[in-house]
């Protein structure tokens, strides 16, 4: 009985609260130019969704992601650039906002990194082989 | 000739180091909380331009120019539908009554929803600023409800609290706006 009656609470309760209501015009439609709307696509792709963190802004239902996915269409169909636009991004949010790392004094050693090691290996390898061809 | 031999031995265990100087690395990274707040970069920087309409009728919009009017300004990013944003009302209240001038935005919000919420909380902006679509936020660098930014009076944004203001912070948020009239 007492089940039962939880049950018919949580069927029947109202939400206390006001809902969340987004009034972008391109949250949730396309570009007309299908042109545009390739690239915008690819630039959503490629930007984080700030309230889940995990996801971009092409995958989230967030409504956040929404204003963001209506700004960076509407910034398309008038003309911007793409990069401008994740540029402008970046300058209010940080590069955490951009999936596309940048090469900058602090991402260097992400990309020098690989070919540090690699040049590493190969001279450690090098010498190997080298002792292994003399009998 | 022994030289050399401790040398080859000293390579065969770098790559080894380097897996495990890596892999301590990773579980570093993984094993630590990350931050989930995203911090404004326009610190130090004007605020952004924007002209907001009137959140509810018989209320003035925002327009970003009341922040180069001289005065230290609070600006509050919040909505009726943000629980956190109810909390850190009372906080608010006791602000604008310490004369602090508050400007709201609200952001995708509804005019009905609204009034309930200020009918319940208190209401102690100045002007309310309807972002309907999140632009203005997005403008500000802001990451979510509630955020609250210190302007000073030349409008250069000198300060953003990210979530509600608890009681103990209250003091910091003053302390701030002391800052931004020096």
């Amino acid at each position: 009985m007492t089940r039962f009656l939880c049950l018919l609470l949580v069927v029947c309760s109202m939400p206390a609260l006001a809902q969340e209501r987004l009034d972008a015009p391109y949250a949730y439609r396309q570009l007309e130019n299908p042109a545009q709307e390739e690239q915008a696509q690819a630039l959503m792709e490629s930007l984080r969704c700030l309230q889940c963190q995990g996801q971009s802004i092409a995958d989230s239902d967030a409504p956040i992601a929404g204003s963001m996915r209506s700004l960076v269409r509407e910034r398309i169909e008038a003309g911007e650039d793409p990069e401008a636009i994740r540029a402008w991004l970046v300058e209010r949010y940080g590069d955490y906002v951009s999936y596309t790392p940048r090469l900058t004094a602090l991402t260097w050693p992400l990309f020098a990194a690989p070919l540090l090691l690699a040049g590493l290996a190969f001279l450690l390898l090098r010498r190997r082989f080298r002792k292994e061809a003399k009998p | 000739m022994s030289g050399e031999r401790k040398t080859s031995r000293w390579a065969l265990w770098l790559p080894l180091g380097l897996f495990g100087a890596f892999a301590v690395l990773v579980l570093f990274g993984l094993l630590r909380p990350a931050p989930r707040d995203v911090a404004s970069t326009l610190i130090g920087k004007p605020m952004p331009e924007f002209t907001l309409p009137a959140a509810m009728p018989g209320r003035e919009g925002l327009d970003s120019r009341v922040f180069r009017q001289g005065e230290p300004r609070l600006v509050n990013i919040f909505a009726s539908w943000c629980l956190p944003c109810g909390i850190e009302a009372p906080q608010l209240n006791s602000l604008a009554e310490a004369g602090v001038p508050i400007e709201g935005i609200s952001v995708r919000d509804s005019t009905a929803d609204l009034q309930a919420f200020l009918a319940r909380h208190g209401d102690p902006f100045v002007r309310i600023g309807a972002d309907d679509d999140g632009k203005v936020q997005l403008a500000l660098g802001s990451s979510g409800v509630p955020e609250t930014y210190v302007v000073d009076g030349k409008g250069i944004i000198r300060y953003q609290h990210i979530g509600e203001i608890r009681p103990e912070q209250v003091a910091t948020i003053i302390e701030k706006l002391k800052e931004a009239r020096e």
